[in-house]
């Protein structure tokens, strides 16, 4: 009752326009995520349902789980997923932000010059660069590695520029009172200016990793071994493999996709806001 | 010895030092994996090479080689196709959905995470979702719901003309969240004096959007077109995993550069006209990025 009421003070003003508003809204809202429903569904149906048009299976199996855990190597593509996106997130949050912040708080000759430098790496697309590291990965054996992987993303001029904004935006009399109190130069970063941007740090960690968890192309190019893949490459592969097989195909790319929709449902209110953050500020 | 020299410094002098220290492996990290790499790929770009053999210079080429290419109009079309018809079909949707949901307050959070979620996924995985649904009877789903209203079977993915569309779409659909919550962010910038001195002056609603939010959204709208028309002009993942039989496919309908790219690289090892290719697709998205800037100058003329 206390809920309706609630409800009903909120929509004092409720007339057809708003309901209507709110309906077609919603629906387009349920639109969006029917492919994502319908993949966790088909992937909890057993091969023949496949071919019945149903939300929900007569009987709901984990079977494909169990197949594509087993027969493929899904654990070895979670596993290579999840080192390469964390060590690579870790690497932009340290060093973008050491640089964003000697950036915006240091001045010596020559600072306007490593920042237009690092900010023209923006201009430079991934695509014209992956011959050449492919060429550097061959001549150092790079090539089914960890390193190969991740070495490309270790840092970014977008993640410079974001955490420099930030930091310019942190008042200069902190920096001087620490350094009066004899601070050393790294511990007023790490202990003084990096607390007050988590903020920014959350939303350029969960950028960045995303990205990486999603990212294709030259993953695809740097390995070749399938124990080495990650999870998009190993998902491309079953091209021709299980291809008719639609029930193992989406168990596949739900193993794939479920892990980020846990993170976002958990961390919804910091994603949304990173975003806004990073868009308004980019 | 070093200890005297440090304390002989003057502050500015030991900060200075200290800011070198702090750069200097990115430093290193930016010549080696991003500068050096891109003199490269435009010095590659002027040679014949094959990836076991030695380079050999032959000048504008590999340029020449891709302007006589058939299959290169081809493939710039597609890439541009996927740009000027996928960036103002999304921001037509994600703004007005964003013009609505922001009016929403009930449900406010879940509804937008439901237009947000597509955006969190693997193109990949989704990208086999749609090709799925893209299937004839009796797996296809599209073509399954196509049958109960009465229309026939299409061929979606294996038609040339309508290939190109279909990949297109999971891209549009994936997108969509982001520019939603970037569209709410503007809409909340709006200062609410603006509104409320429009309502005082007897204005409507659609003349508000057009008089007040239209206006004051050009520096968002300028920021997601030109983020949009990049990422469409670097399509690749949903066309490598969507193509039915040979990548790019049928027939090249769907092919854009980078994969163009890819096939002449990794697949036939061209690599003196595979980076030519990529200089070109830099010069495209440079032109795209100096026409933002061009478009911007007002705004930061005004700063």
């Amino acid at each position: 009752m206390q809920k309706n009421e609630i409800f009903l003070e909120k929509f004092d003003n409720i007339n057809p326009r708003r309901i209507l508003t709110w309906t077609l809204i919603f629906i387009g809202g349920v639109i969006m995520v029917t492919p994502i429903i319908f993949m966790i569904s088909t992937s909890l149906k057993t091969g023949q349902e496949v071919y019945f048009f149903s939300l929900i299976p007569d009987k709901i199996t984990f079977k494909n789980y169990i197949f594509v855990i087993t027969e493929s190597k899904f654990g070895y593509w979670m596993l290579n997923s999840l080192w390469v996106a964390t060590f690579s997130t870790l690497s932009v949050l340290f060093f973008d932000s050491l640089v964003g912040y000697t950036l915006a708080k240091f001045e010596f000759k020559g600072r306007e010059i490593v920042f237009i430098a690092i900010l023209s790496t923006l201009m430079i697309p991934t695509e014209m660069l992956i011959i050449p590291w492919y060429m550097m990965s061959r001549e150092f054996g790079w090539i089914d590695t960890y390193w190969g992987i991740a070495f490309p993303g270790l840092m970014t001029g977008f993640g410079t520029f974001l955490m420099r904004q930030f930091f310019m935006s942190l008042p200069d009399e902190l920096i001087e009172a620490a350094r009066i109190d004899g601070w050393s130069e790294f511990a007023i970063w790490w202990k003084i200016a990096m607390p007050l941007v988590i903020p920014a740090l959350s939303a350029l960690a969960i950028f960045h990793f995303l990205g990486n968890w999603t990212a294709f192309l030259w993953p695809l190019i740097i390995t070749n071994d399938p124990e080495m893949y990650t999870i998009p490459v190993g998902l491309a592969s079953f091209n021709g493999e299980y291809e008719m097989n639609w029930e193992i195909v989406m168990t596949a790319s739900c193993l794939a996709t479920i892990p980020t929709l846990f993170v976002f449902i958990i961390l919804q209110k910091y994603i949304i806001k990173g975003i806004m953050l990073a868009g308004l500020k980019g | 010895m070093f200890r005297s020299f440090w304390e002989n410094l003057t502050i500015k002098q030991k900060l200075a030092i200290t800011a070198w220290l702090f750069l200097a492996i990115p430093i290193i990290f930016y010549i080696t994996i991003r500068f050096y790499p891109t003199y490269e790929a435009f010095y590659v770009s002027f040679m014949k090479w094959n990836l076991l053999g030695a380079k050999k210079y032959i000048g504008f080429k590999n340029y020449i080689r891709i302007w006589g290419d058939e299959d290169f109009w081809i493939v710039l079309w597609n890439t541009i196709k996927y740009a000027i018809i996928g960036v103002p079909i999304s921001l037509l949707i994600s703004f007005t959905v964003a013009y609505y949901l922001n009016e929403i307050r009930f449900g406010h959070q879940t509804i937008r995470a439901l237009y947000f979620i597509p955006f969190l996924t693997t193109a990949v995985a989704m990208a086999w979702v749609w090709r799925w649904f893209y299937q004839p009877m009796p797996i296809g789903y599209f073509n399954i719901m196509l049958s109960w209203i009465g229309i026939p079977q299409q061929p979606f993915l294996r038609s040339v003309e309508q290939a190109l569309y279909s990949v297109m779409a999971p891209a549009v659909w994936a997108g969509l969240g982001f520019q939603i919550v970037i569209f709410i962010a503007g809409l909340r910038a709006i200062p609410k004096s603006h509104f409320e001195a429009a309502e005082i002056d007897g204005a409507g609603r659609l003349q508000i959007l057009r008089e007040i939010i239209l206006p004051a959204l050009k520096p968002t709208t300028i920021f997601l077109i030109i983020i949009s028309t990049i990422g469409f002009l670097r399509i690749f993942d949903q066309v490598y995993t969507m193509s039915e039989d040979s990548a790019g496919g049928p027939l090249n309908a769907t092919k854009p550069l980078v994969l163009m790219i890819y096939d002449f690289a990794f697949d036939e090892f061209k690599l003196g006209r595979a980076s030519a290719l990529t200089v070109i697709l830099f010069l495209l998205l440079l032109f795209v990025s100096i026409l933002q800037l061009w478009l911007a100058r007002n705004r930061y003329a005004k700063k």
